[in-house]
């Protein structure tokens, strides 16, 4: 790529932010946005001038999560991204953002889901895609991530306040 | 607000920004530290408008002026020296600093580390002897020409200055006609009048 990489920061950081909390949530997510920058910046040069940048870097949080969420599971999970009980913690109310309630019902999807909502619907990237990056076919992906949307819809309450978990 | 989870999902808060500033930071200092970064920029206010600055691990190699077109500069940065370019990162406030103290009057050259790459042969040559032109003094292209080592070649010394990659730092603004004209300034005339009358005051 002979563009200049700060263009990539500026045009996708706060997509390539979003997907990794909703994939890691809140609190991995600035570690896995870090390593996915770095390790984008380090292949940049070498990224074809018409590569879709941002299915580019969606690829490689998505490596960087599982690398994030592997160094921080106490039991190794051979083939989960991360656990699906993976929440962002109460007892850190300084790191809690304003939608915080969003990435909790986020985190609580299964994993299929959650990777499906996260780079479907966080970052914009086409059902095919989405499955050449998760595994299975583009309508399966299709599927976890009208899925993952109607439970988000049934557990994440209206009026910005958590409701209970189902 | 919206109450749709998608919308949510997508949405960008200012809590968001702050982040990132922050992560960007972080990513600038760890990939300098790793020489993982071919140029860093930074933009800096000056009397004469926005100036960009760029620099290598060896030193600043590109200063442009508003009219040259900053994200232009940027692009050609990114194609001539290296695609991995980033914003901030500490490797250009000591030429800001100097640069302010520049404009206030207070320093007549600069002691920053530079890396004229993009200048070569003759135009490589003109330059350095630009850099020995002193402060609040003005050569004609001609007898810039001769101290070249090519007296005839007054076109390219014009040439030379016009594609100075380094404008102020490298004092091409010092070059005038023979009969006392300005010539012409890549930065455009009235930054180069500008220029000559701070030195001309100090």
């Amino acid at each position: 790529m002979k563009r200049p990489f700060e263009q990539a920061v500026t045009e996708h950081g706060a997509v390539v932010l979003r997907v990794c909390r909703a994939v890691l949530g809140p609190t991995e997510a600035d570690d896995a946005w870090s390593e996915t920058f770095l390790s984008a910046l380090r292949a940049w040069p070498g990224l074809p001038d018409d590569a879709n940048v941002r299915a580019w870097l969606v690829t490689i949080a998505h490596r960087k999560a599982v690398d994030v969420a592997r160094a921080g599971a106490r039991h190794a999970v051979p083939v989960a991204v991360v656990p699906d009980a993976t929440a962002p913690r109460a007892d850190e109310p300084e790191e809690a953002l304003p939608d915080g309630e969003l990435w909790t019902a986020v985190a609580a999807l299964p994993e299929k889901q959650r990777l499906c909502v996260a780079y479907h619907h966080v970052a914009g990237l086409p059902h095919p895609e989405v499955a050449r990056i998760v595994g299975g076919t583009p309508a399966a992906a299709r599927r976890a991530a009208a899925d993952g949307i109607a439970r988000l819809r049934s557990t994440y309450a209206t009026d910005g306040r958590v409701s209970a978990h189902v | 607000m919206s109450d749709d989870p998608i919308q949510l999902l997508t949405e960008t808060t200012p809590r968001d920004e702050e982040r990132l500033a922050a992560l960007h930071a972080v990513l600038v200092a760890r990939a300098s530290a790793e020489s993982a970064v071919d140029v860093t920029y930074r933009l800096v206010d000056s009397p004469v408008g926005p100036l960009l600055l760029a620099a290598t691990e060896l030193g600043v190699v590109r200063v442009a002026f508003e009219i040259e077109g900053h994200d232009r500069v940027l692009e050609s940065l990114a194609s001539s020296v290296g695609s991995r370019v980033l914003r901030g990162g500490d490797r250009l406030d000591p030429l800001a600093r100097e640069l302010d103290d520049y404009f206030a009057g207070r320093r007549y050259g600069f002691d920053v580390p530079i890396d004229l790459r993009l200048a070569r042969g003759f135009r490589l040559t003109v330059l350095r002897h630009l850099s020995a032109i002193p402060y609040g003094s003005t050569e004609s292209y001609g007898e810039v020409a001769v101290a070249s080592g090519s007296p005839r070649a007054v076109r390219a010394v014009g040439s030379a200055c016009a594609t100075n990659p380094l404008p102020i730092v490298v004092p091409c603004h010092r070059v005038v006609r023979s009969d006392g004209s300005l010539g012409g300034y890549l930065g455009g005339l009235p930054t180069k009048e500008r220029l000559l009358a701070l030195e001309s005051a100090g």
